[in-house]
C-alpha cells in the first residue's frame, strides 16, 4: 500500500507504463516483425543440424533500442541430447 | 530537392491532422515552401482544419488519375503565401490510390517544395502504408495514453520494414510527438510521464503538445494553431518542433509544468 492510498486515488499511470512494457514486449516478437520468426528457423535449422533440440526450446527475440537493436537468441539444449558430430 | 515527412500513429483522434497542419504552417512561417497532402480517402479533413474546404476542386486521386494537373489541385493558404495543401478525395473509392500514382505526385512535388508533409489516415491499412512508403523523415504522433502507445509502437515496426527507405536497407528516421499532454496529471501519477513513453517506444523527442482549448478554437475557424494564435502554448510547442525538424538543436520544454518546486526544464536529448 503506499501514501498516496491515504489521500484517496491511487497513481495509474505505474500500471499503465507495466502494462505496456509486457504487452509490447510480448507484440514486438509475435507480430511485430517477420524477421525474428524467420531467423528463429533458420537458426533451429542450423542447430538441429548438429544437436536435437525441442521445437519450443529456442526463443530468439529482438528488443529494439534508440541506437542499435538487441537479438537474443535462447536455446535450451537438453542433457543427453544427441549430438551429431559433424 | 524537398524532405517527405510523414505525420503518423495508427490510433486515430490523437492530432495527426492538427499536428499535420500546424508543422506544415510552422516550417511556412519560416518562409519555406511547404505542402501538406491528405493522404486521408473518403474522410478528408485537412482542408477544414487549414479553412480551405470550399476552395478544394480537384484533389490527389484526379492527379494520380491524370484528370488534374499538379498545379491545378494545390490551393495556396489565403495566410502563407508559401503553404500549400493537396486534398484528398471525398468521394472516391480508396482504391484509386496507387502505389505508382503517390511515387509519381511525391517525386513532382520534391521538385517544387521544400517539404512534403503526408498527413495519414488512422490504422494500418492502403492509405497508412502509403503515406509513410516515400518518407524521409517519420513524425509518430501520440498521446500519453494506453492504446495510442501500443498502436505507435506498431507504426514504428511497420516504419522500419514497409517504407521504400527501410527496403532501400537504409535508416527510417522517426521522432515521437508527444500531443495532449497534461503536466499536472503527469505529476500527480494519473498520465503516462514524456520519460514513460520515450523509454517505451525507444525514439527521439520532436516536441511536446500541451492539452488545449486553443486547438479546439483553432479547428473551429479553420486556421492552423501556430496561426490562429502564435502564442499560445501548443503553437510554442508546434513551432519547436518545426525548428527541431529543421535541423535546430534545441531543449525540449515540458509545457504547462509549474514553475519553482516544479518548474524545470529539461536538457533532454531531442531530435537530432
Amino acid at each position: 500500500m503506499s501514501i498516496f492510498s491515504f489521500f484517496g486515488k491511487q497513481r495509474t499511470a505505474p500500471a499503465a507504463r507495466e502494462r505496456l512494457q509486457v504487452l509490447l514486449a510480448h507484440e514486438r516478437v509475435s507480430s511485430g516483425s517477420d524477421l525474428v520468426s524467420l531467423l528463429r528457423e533458420e537458426i533451429l535449422a542450423v542447430i538441429a543440424r548438429h544437436v536435437e533440440v525441442d521445437n519450443d526450446r529456442v526463443r530468439v527475440t529482438m528488443d529494439r533500442d534508440e541506437h542499435m537493436s538487441v537479438l537474443e537468441i535462447d536455446v535450451e539444449i537438453p542433457l543427453g541430447a544427441a549430438v551429431r558430430a559433424a | 530537392m524537398g524532405k517527405v515527412i510523414v505525420v503518423t500513429s495508427g490510433k486515430g483522434g490523437v492530432g495527426k491532422t492538427t499536428s499535420s497542419a500546424a508543422l506544415g504552417a510552422a516550417l511556412a512561417q519560416r518562409n519555406e515552401k511547404v505542402v501538406v497532402v491528405d493522404f486521408d480517402v473518403g474522410l478528408r479533413n485537412l482542408d477544414l482544419v487549414m479553412g480551405a474546404e470550399r476552395r478544394v476542386v480537384y484533389d490527389l486521386i484526379n492527379v494520380i488519375q491524370g484528370d488534374a494537373k499538379l498545379s491545378q489541385a494545390l490551393i495556396r493558404d489565403k495566410r502563407l503565401e508559401t503553404l500549400f495543401l493537396l486534398p484528398a478525395s471525398q468521394t472516391r473509392d480508396k482504391d484509386n490510390l496507387t502505389a505508382e500514382g503517390v511515387e509519381r505526385v511525391i517525386n513532382d512535388l520534391k521538385r517544387h517544395f521544400d517539404w512534403i508533409i503526408c498527413d495519414s489516415p488512422a490504422g494500418i491499412e492502403r492509405g497508412a502504408t502509403l503515406a509513410m512508403r516515400h518518407a524521409d523523415v517519420a513524425v509518430v504522433v501520440t498521446n500519453p495514453e494506453v492504446s495510442s502507445v501500443r498502436d505507435s509502437d506498431r507504426i514504428i515496426g511497420l516504419l522500419d520494414a514497409k517504407t521504400a527507405k527501410a527496403e532501400r536497407g537504409e535508416r527510417m528516421e522517426k521522432h515521437l510527438l508527444l500531443t495532449r499532454y497534461d503536466a499536472n496529471r503527469a505529476e500527480r501519477g494519473d498520465m503516462l510521464k514524456v520519460d514513460d513513453v520515450l523509454e517505451i517506444l525507444s525514439i527521439p523527442l520532436l516536441g511536446i503538445v500541451p492539452e488545449s482549448t486553443d486547438v479546439l478554437r483553432a479547428s473551429n475557424i479553420g486556421a492552423p494553431v501556430t496561426l490562429a494564435d502564435s502564442r499560445c502554448a501548443p503553437a510554442m510547442a508546434y513551432f519547436d518542433a518545426a525548428r527541431r525538424l529543421a535541423g535546430e538543436e534545441l531543449p525540449v520544454v515540458i509545457p504547462g509544468e509549474k514553475r519553482g518546486i516544479f518548474g524545470k526544464i529539461f536538457g533532454r536529448r531531442a531530435a537530432a
